[in-house]
């Protein structure tokens, strides 16, 4: 049970969010300028390291905000992400 | 034997005065207040109590804690629970308990056939024995063979389960000398301070001990403790309960069992603490040598605990084996008792001048092990070999034999915390190092093994904790108590003198060190592969007093040093835990509550079947009259629709109200259908894609006004499409003006259909002008219906004329009454889910779950036309591009007739080619009596299924084979005039 920090209501335990999958990769702008190579890479192949990632969760228990955080997959250690800070 | 006759005269922390009875195996024995199973079964002078796990062999109690291998007993009656440790149960009086593993007592066990039988199971021996020609054909068998006790049979009466939350600066675990020094520095620098000790009395070691404390007995100052504790407003204390767990984030599980009945009440706590002190001490290992399992071979700390702490002579001769100093005041202590104490055995050449002091001049056998123990149902004598020699030297009678391998600082629970551990040579055993979480070891956890250094290091923990936690930093105050010497050899294991005597490594689960050396020798090189292979240190206990000797006859088989063999995993639970605490009061409508609609009342006194359609929705499924049948409702409650009018209660239908300027854009990105080009008033069905191209939801979106939109979904998947248009806005596009507001409880609607459903309508009463020119299909009026303020919307998924007429939820009873007497000469019928069904696959309409089942998309259900816009990007458009161009075979869904008008295909059936055994080419989505055709019809998805159409399909059944003719997804009204009228 991760204890994560909503900017807007505080620390909260995990069961208050949703996971939503990992947020280093936006969308594309405009996928079909991609190359099809490059849109099933960006679909398919998101990348699982070892060591910090940005995650995106859901506060749907809570205030229903979407938002970013820093997880090292090694340790669980949570930082809000650094791109706000 | 006379009752009790092992209770020593005076001492102990029992109560004599409080007698017991209580019941083992069927027979009355008497106990005391302050026992526990295990003592008062030994103060009957029971050391015969269990049977083991594999091979039945006679076992007994081997510990007094925790950590106990040797006895699990069945609580009967009110108590009902399986697989306690007996060490572990409070003895209560009336307490009822029986003998797992043996039938039908520990004396006369059947089972204990698979002695002789040994040979044939040994380690992995049921992959290798017994798997001709199936394993499910051994399957049950060997598990009623092998199994502990069995589950509690029906309701827990008067129990009670529950979970409290809680907060701690502080969390120590463990009242023992450590942890009561870390609570008292971290209580007094100010922090919020929560002790949990999974024994009733607090003290841990120093209950069983004999040290001295500022020169009084240690009780005085574990008393002292207390009170201090006691008195600060800052610190909670748990008794009786047992930290199992340390999640992530410092999240610790604890279960505490309370009440006066052993298994009265259970509640798991879950606390969430800034630092958390794990001072539990440390685990007492096994030796491992011939016959080391037999009853009254007992650890040596238990003989401690038992005359100290329960004043039970365990025995009358006994004899001691050790590789290390504690078993020293072992000895003594029995000594003390009245106990002959025949001799240590030690297996040390060179033993500490302190050590021999504790044994208080006990004969010491040096350089020696106990090289076999002797007698079945309960130790008769020991065999002494001199390791100089290596040939046996001595015979010594016993009825009681005290080993001690060494000590194991408990470091589970910070091990769970993602804690490294490292092996201290100088300890023989793994100890702490450094945790990636704010958890911290004192005492013995943290490899203190003595009593001065336990109450230091808990409070250099205690103190450092508080400061961590933001608190001051105070001076230790410590008390004086005496720097006991502890050194120790490490020894793994006694070679047994010729085969067929057996040692065990894990006593629970009857692994021997020749399993341990099978699985070596059969390539398992790894820890936790000859920990999978062999079982040894799993099931109920973990392996607490025998794992590291595994990891030693490992390390030395493979010459390696244990620093490089690394450990397994230390799993949670600690201890073993009930389902019923971890789940607590959060079962059943409790853990997932029903949503209902204002009529619910309404559907239950009307007779309607009620259960669960998606999402915890509780709907109506069909509403029987009198003794109709589920076949009968359904087809009288289609007719109606079909012919006369019916009304269904759409409130549970997901409903988002988008608002701003960008709303356009949001749904434009949504949905793959355009809707930008929608104008105010008018709807639009749509289909919303996951960006992998597959369809996510469908639904009704209607523009309300120029910047504010009513999109309509599932139910099943309206929480779904609210965390994906939520994360759209606010990830996605954060720089869009647009607001969503989910309004699914906001607006219950009643959905009138059927070719009279306009006059309904009308005579409700209604200011809007219900004509079909003005008020056409996919379109909406807001007004008042019968006097209610309504948003009547025209849409249909019964394929009928109607009128969805959605108020407030305050008005919805009141409207759906006005509505049946409306209705009434019309003789409406209330329609359930089950009705709905039918309908919409008369109609070929989609149903979530059924045609929509996360590996379509829109080409596949023939609804192609939603793509063909020229919308440049929307979510899953470029994925349904690629996929077409791939040009593979797709699923698509046709209409299927079965040849036999009477023969229903069970939905979900697989469709292959002929109904051959291959592979499937689609299936079965929806099967239903048609009221319209008159027949069976089905929809499936089947591969090319288009170009198939006019052709036989092939559903392939239990025992049977159904052929189907392909047809075109819809039988009725296929140019939708019906629901246009």
């Amino acid at each position: 049970m991760l204890e994560i920090c909503c900017p807007f209501c505080g620390r909260r335990n995990e069961s208050e969010f949703s996971y939503g999958g990992p947020a280093a990769m936006r969308r594309p702008e405009r996928p079909e300028d991609l190359s099809a190579e490059d849109w099933v890479e960006y679909l398919t192949v998101p990348s699982n390291p070892l060591g910090p990632v940005l995650e995106h969760w859901w506060h749907a228990r809570g205030c229903g905000a979407w938002i970013t955080v820093r997880r090292d997959t090694g340790t669980h250690e949570i930082k809000p992400d650094s791109d706000d800070a | 034997m006379m009752p009790n006759s092992y209770r020593l005269k005076d001492g102990g922390r029992i109560d004599r005065s409080k007698p017991l009875r209580f019941q083992f195996n069927g027979r009355e024995y008497r106990g005391c207040q302050g026992d526990t199973l295990a003592s008062a079964l030994l103060a009957n002078g029971i050391h015969l109590t269990a049977r083991s796990f594999k091979y039945h062999r006679p076992r007994g109690i081997i510990s007094a804690g925790c950590e106990e291998p040797g006895t699990f007993v069945e609580l009967l009656g009110p108590d009902s629970s399986g697989n306690r440790a007996a060490t572990m149960v409070p003895l209560a009086d009336g307490l009822k308990a029986k003998s797992v593993n043996c039938w039908p007592s520990p004396e006369f066990d059947l089972g204990g056939i698979n002695q002789f039988l040994a040979g044939l199971l040994p380690a992995g021996f049921y992959y290798k024995t017994f798997m001709w020609p199936s394993w499910r054909l051994y399957e049950p068998l060997i598990r009623r063979a092998a199994g502990l006790a069995e589950a509690p049979a029906g309701e827990f009466d008067g129990r009670e389960f529950e979970t409290r939350h809680a907060h701690a600066d502080v969390l120590v675990v463990g009242a023992g000398p450590a942890g009561l020094s870390a609570a008292l520095h971290a209580a007094r620098a100010g922090a919020r301070v929560m002790l949990v000790d999974e024994n009733a009395e607090a003290g841990g070691s120093l209950l069983d001990g004999r040290e001295r404390i500022d020169g009084a007995a240690p009780g005085e100052w574990v008393r002292s403790a207390i009170d201090e504790l006691a008195g600060m407003n800052n610190v909670r204390r748990l008794g009786n309960s047992t930290a199992w767990g340390i999640r992530e984030h410092n999240l610790a599980l604890i279960l505490e069992r309370g009440g006066e009945k052993p298994g009265a009440m259970l509640r798991n706590w879950r606390v969430r603490a800034a630092r958390i002190v794990v001072a539990t001490g440390a685990i007492e290992r096994t030796l491992v040598f011939a016959n080391n399992d037999r009853p009254g071979v007992m650890l040596a700390s238990a003989a401690l605990a038992y005359v100290n702490r329960f004043a039970v002579a365990l025995g009358r001769k006994a004899v001691v084996f050790t590789n290390n100093d504690s078993a020293y005041a072992s000895a003594g202590c029995l000594k003390n008792a009245g106990i002959d104490v025949r001799a240590i055995v030690d297996c040390r050449r060179n033993v500490p001048e302190a050590a021999k002091l504790r044994a208080d001049g006990v004969r010491i056998l040096r350089g020696c092990v106990v090289s076999e123990a002797h007698g079945r149902k309960r130790v008769s004598g020991v065999t002494v070999r001199s390791r100089s020699t290596g040939e046996d030297c001595e015979s010594i009678e016993c009825d009681l034999l005290l080993h001690s391998g060494g000590w194991n600082p408990a470091v589970h629970l910070f091990s769970q915390s993602r804690g490294d551990l490292r092996f201290d040579d100088a300890l023989a055993a793994y100890v702490p190092v450094a945790s990636s979480h704010p958890v911290a070891c004192a005492g013995a956890a943290g490899g203190r093994m003595t009593l001065a250094g336990s109450l230091a290091d808990g409070a250099r923990v205690g103190i450092e904790a508080a400061v961590a936690a933001g608190f001051p930093r105070i001076p230790a105050a410590l008390p004086c108590a005496s720097e006991d010497s502890y050194s120790i050899e490490a020894l793994w294991n006694v070679e047994p003198r010729g085969a067929g005597r057996k040692c065990f490594v894990d006593i629970l689960n009857d692994v021997t060190d020749g399993d341990i050396r099978l699985a070596l020798r059969e390539g398992y090189r790894n820890v936790e592969q000859v920990k999978r292979y062999t079982t040894g240190g799993m099931g109920l206990d973990q392996g607490k007093t025998g794992n590291i000797n595994i990891l030693g006859i490992i390390a030395a088989a493979q010459g390696l040093a244990l620093s490089e063999l690394g450990t397994t995993t230390f799993r949670s639970p600690y201890a073993p835990v009930e389902f019923g605490a971890i789940g607590g009061t959060r079962s059943g409508p409790v853990f997932l509550p029903y949503r209902h609609t204002p009529v619910t009342a309404w559907n239950i006194a009307r007779g309607a079947v009620i259960y669960e359609a998606g999402a915890r929705w509780r709907r109506p499924g069909y509403f029987p009259i009198g003794a109709e049948t589920l076949d009968e409702a359904v087809e009288r409650e289609c007719k109606a629709v079909r012919n006369g009018v019916g009304v269904y209660d759409g409130s549970p239908l997901g409903k988002f109200e988008l608002n701003g300027r960008d709303a356009s854009k949001l749904l434009e990105l949504a949905y793959a259908n355009s809707i930008e080009s929608l104008k105010p008033g008018r709807g639009r069905y749509g289909i919303m894609l996951s960006d992998d191209g597959l369809i996510l939801d469908d639904g009704v979106v209607f523009r309300l006004s120029k910047s504010r939109y009513l999109a309509t979904t599932s139910t099943a998947n309206a929480d779904l499409v609210h965390r994906h248009l939520e994360f759209i806005r606010q990830v996605e596009r954060p720089e869009w003006d647009v607001k969503i507001t989910e309004v699914t409880s906001q607006w219950c609607n009643a959905t009138i259909c059927g070719p009279q459903a306009r006059e309904i309508v009308e005579g409700l009463g209604t200011d809007i002008d219900l004509d079909p020119e003005s008020f056409p299909f996919m379109t909406w009026r807001q007004g008042r219906v019968a006097e209610f303020s309504s948003r009547v919307f025209r849409v249909s998924f019964t394929g009928e004329l109607s009128f969805e007429i959605n108020v407030a939820p305050r008005d919805f009873a009141a409207l759906w009454d006005r509505i049946m007497d409306v209705g009434a000469p019309y003789g409406i019928a209330p329609v359930g889910s089950e009705s709905n069904h039918v309908l919409r696959t008369e109609k070929g309409f989609l149903s979530l779950g059924h045609e929509v089942d996360g590996t379509v998309d829109p080409y596949d259900l023939g609804m192609g036309w939603i793509m063909s816009g020229n919308k440049l990007d929307s979510i899953g458009r470029r994925s349904v591009e690629l996929r077409r161009q791939g040009g593979a075979p797709r699923r698509e869904l046709v209409g299927l007739l079965p040849l036999d008008p009477n023969m229903a295909i069970p939905e979900g059936s697989p469709l292959t080619p002929e109904g051959r055994k291959t592979r499937t080419e689609g299936f079965v989505s929806a099967c239903v009596k048609s009221v319209v055709k008159e027949r069976w019809i089905a929809l499936g998805l089947l591969e090319r299924g288009r170009a198939r159409i006019g052709q036989t399909a092939h559903a392939r059944v239990k025992g049977a084979i159904i052929p189907a003719k392909v047809v075109a997804p819809c039988f009725y009204d296929p140019e939708g005039s019906k629901l246009r009228s």
